[in-house]
């Protein structure tokens, strides 16, 4: 561009654009992360259990752990804002119940996924 | 004054008996197992309380506790591993507040089968009236779930006073 007027116009605008097709785009990317997380959260992946068996089919609510009886508090963290704030505690836990629902330890990306999901839910 | 010591000598009984009652069936605590009187250490109640009630330590014998911290990836079914940081001074704490000889329950001390305290001596005893089937009530759903029955278990308060049955 020759002229220098116009070069100032067009940078910022097309900046913008830029901006807002990334947020539109990750908007749709964490859409998608919820959507795999939760179909994730309710498998039983071949096996007998799902997350869903212990922290409910609405982890909004408290669950029910499926062996003792002992009541979990409510996974989501719109309901329960003490979640996912502790990462070594977040870790122990995929760590021992992935291992009981999937008999293997999570991915980095199934864990992505169902944090998406987790968040995704709103009051 | 000649007649009534008799009496007074009856009724000074009369309150002894209570009390020699009381012993008998535990009660003189309030109900309080002896164990539940130790402090519970922080690490055993985060690690080990959050699937289940953090069972007090003076439920099993030292043997017991020993063979459940070494084999927590299978741990009647999950797996409930703690990490080194964690497991070492948690098996000391169980160690050292675990059933002895000294403790008045001493159906306690023999370790039972599979290591469960719902299948101590001591445990059957107490229960010895329940009906078989119980167990499986949607509401309790599990022997080991003390608190269905026991409000006050986390406190250690297992008076049977105050036990409500849950339909």
């Amino acid at each position: 561009m020759e002229n220098p007027c116009r070069r100032r116009i067009a940078i910022p605008v097309l900046m913008g654009l830029f901006m807002l097709s990334l947020s539109l785009l990750s908007g749709e990317v964490l859409a998608q992360a919820a959507e795999r997380g939760r179909v994730f959260f309710n498998s039983k992946h071949g096996d007998i259990w799902s997350c869903a068996t212990c922290h409910g089919d609405s982890p909004m609510g408290p669950g029910k752990h499926a062996s003792t009886g002992k009541s979990i508090e409510p996974l989501a963290p719109a309901f329960n804002p003490k979640r996912f704030t502790d990462s070594a505690k977040s870790e122990k836990w995929f760590r021992r119940n992935c291992k009981d629902v999937l008999n293997r330890e999570c991915s980095a990306a199934e864990k992505a996924d169902v944090l998406a999901y987790l968040q995704s839910l709103k009051p | 004054m000649k007649n009534i010591l008799p009496k007074l000598l009856v009724v000074a009984l009369m309150g002894l008996g209570p009390q020699a009652w009381a012993d008998y069936h535990d009660h003189d605590d309030d109900g309080q197992h002896r164990s539940a009187h130790a402090p519970m250490l922080p690490a055993y109640q985060q690690e080990c309380g959050s699937c289940h009630m953090a069972f007090p330590a003076g439920m099993l014998p030292a043997a017991s506790w020993a063979r459940l911290m070494s084999g927590l990836s299978k741990h009647f079914g999950t797996d409930a591993e703690v990490d080194a940081a964690n497991a070492k001074p948690i098996s000391r704490w169980l160690q050292a507040n675990a059933a002895s000889r000294s403790d008045r329950h001493e159906r306690a001390v023999a370790a039972p089968p599979e290591d469960r305290i719902t299948r101590t001596a001591w445990f059957q005893h107490k229960h010895d009236e329940i009906p078989d089937g119980f167990w499986k009530r949607a509401s309790i759903k599990s022997p080991s779930n003390c608190a269905s029955c026991h409000s006050g278990a986390p406190e250690g308060d297992f008076d049977e006073h105050r036990v409500r049955i849950p339909r």
